[in-house]
């Protein structure tokens, strides 16, 4: 199955940008369907950028994060070639990963 | 005059109680009448939401036994389907008045 | 007093005949589609004459400076690409019967999206896109796909992506019956509707750029060629159709039904008065 996570990190010298585009409902659980039931929550919970072992980047989220959440942020260090590791975890407990190549 | 007075006040307090009380009977009338404003809408493809919206409101009042309510709503959807109906037809003509030229 | 009477009622009269005949002294009803896109296109030009023409198929983001950034942000990982994938994966997987979309559309369906709407001279009437791979689907035996779902917008998504770039190029041919269902979506789009009694000229053609609650109200050029959209508003994909009866209920209009001839001709307008401009598909909106 293919990655819920779209990753595009790029070097600029002594900072790395990442930008992520995940795939997920981020159902908020106050929704409700046509037939007036409500959805069922079902968001992220949290999500993990980490390079050189060590986390770069967590969120932690709510049903507040809109469906197919994109990230963008900078961290101090990474350089070109090295990789980039994300993953999430959600409130049923699925969890998704992917590793990314700095470009 | 005094016959007069009392005949007066009887005919006052017969108008005067069915101004205030609609029957079922009203709103079927008003209801149809609303109702086939609104088809004859529908026929020039110009319906407005709120017109459905308030048949409903009609329709609920009077399902409640509330005829007064219900009267009231339907004539409201009335005036609605009328206006979209005159909506549709002079917009045949005015609607030249937007075009870019 | 009551001798001048008479006189009064019939000048009363005349100017009121004059006046009824007013609203029908509007220029010759001929219809000349070349000629209103030439004046449809340069009423936006002129109207932002800082923009290029191919700038207004982005819509409210070519209106709006910081609008503008933060779509060129959104463009380097837009959130349209998951509905672009699916769409690439339905139009390849084949049917039951073992024919695929390919087998429906010239030149096997891609880069073919900005030929239409056409207009079929057998049938007729206008074909849209939406319309076209639905029939698609009914010849081979599949079910159609609703007009207003994710599906459908996969599929216009990944059409229109294959054309991204190649200018607009509608057709009227030389047909009455092509000629009235231009002019009806013309009559269409400029005609108020709804309990709030609005057009969609009212919105797109008299105040492109100005704020409407608190969204930017796109230009009517060009308003069709980044179809189909997600929209954040949807926190999903969007058909034209699904624009089209949205926009209704907005003006508490009770929408049409998607694909009825309506919908079908103002598409065909819209579409012709833009031809020159970009396909942009599948596109974002706010």
């Amino acid at each position: 199955m293919a990655s819920s996570i779209r990753v595009r990190a790029t070097s600029y010298g002594e900072t790395t940008e990442v930008q992520a585009l995940i795939q997920h409902p981020m159902d908020s659980g106050f929704v409700k369907d046509a037939k007036g039931e409500i959805i069922p929550p079902h968001f992220i919970q949290q999500l993990t950028f980490e390079h050189a072992g060590k986390p770069v980047f967590i969120a932690d989220w709510g049903g507040g994060v809109s469906k197919d959440p994109y990230v963008k942020f900078a961290f101090k260090g990474g350089n070109k070639g090295d990789d980039l590791k994300i993953s999430w975890v959600d409130n049923k407990g699925a969890t998704d990963s992917t590793t990314a190549k700095i470009q | 005059m005094r016959t007069t007075t009392i005949l007066a006040t009887v005919l006052l307090i017969a108008n005067g109680a069915s101004a205030f009380a609609a029957s079922e009977a009203d709103y079927k009338a008003a209801y149809a009448a609303a109702e086939a404003a609104n088809t004859e809408a529908g026929s020039l493809r110009n319906q407005w939401t709120t017109t459905a919206a308030t048949l409903a409101a009609a329709k609920k009042a009077a399902d409640a036994g509330d005829f007064d309510t219900a009267v009231t709503r339907a004539k409201e959807a009335e005036a609605l389907a009328k206006a979209s109906v005159f909506q549709a037809t002079s917009e045949k003509e005015r609607w030249k008045d937007l075009e870019i030229r | 007093m009551t001798r001048r009477l008479p006189v009064h009622v019939a000048t009363a009269a005349l100017a009121l005949g004059v006046l009824a005949l007013a609203p029908s002294a509007h220029a010759a009803d001929k219809v000349d589609p070349a000629a209103d896109k030439a004046a449809f296109q340069n009423y936006f030009t002129t109207k932002f004459p800082k923009l290029k023409l191919e700038d207004f198929v982005n819509g409210p983001y070519s209106m709006n400076e910081d609008l503008h950034k933060q779509w060129q942000e959104k463009e380097e990982f837009p959130p349209y690409e998951f509905s672009l994938e699916a769409g690439k994966e339905m139009f390849s997987k084949p049917f039951k019967n073992g024919k695929s979309y390919a087998d429906c559309f010239p030149n096997k369906g891609i880069g073919v999206r900005q030929n239409y709407p056409y207009f079929d001279e057998k049938e007729g009437k206008v074909i849209t896109l939406e319309l076209a791979l639905n029939r698609c689907r009914e010849a081979n035996g599949e079910a159609p796909l609703s007009y207003v779902k994710d599906d459908m917008a996969a599929l216009t998504a990944y059409m229109a992506f294959t054309s991204r770039g190649k200018p607009m190029d509608i057709k009227i041919p030389n047909d009455p019956r092509a000629l009235e269902a231009y002019r009806k979506g013309k009559e269409y789009f400029y005609t108020r509707r709804g309990q709030l009694n609005v057009s969609c000229a009212t919105c797109h053609v008299q105040s492109p750029g100005e704020r409407i609650r608190a969204e930017v109200l796109a230009p009517a050029l060009g308003i069709l060629n980044a179809m189909p959209i997600y929209r954040s508003e949807w926190s999903g994909m969007g058909t034209t159709s699904r624009r089209f009866t949205t926009c209704n209920s907005q003006t508490r209009a009770v929408p049409l039904n998607p694909q009825d001839d309506e919908y079908r001709n103002l598409e065909y307008y819209l579409s012709y008065v833009s031809n020159g401009l970009p396909i942009s598909g599948p596109g974002a909106r706010p």
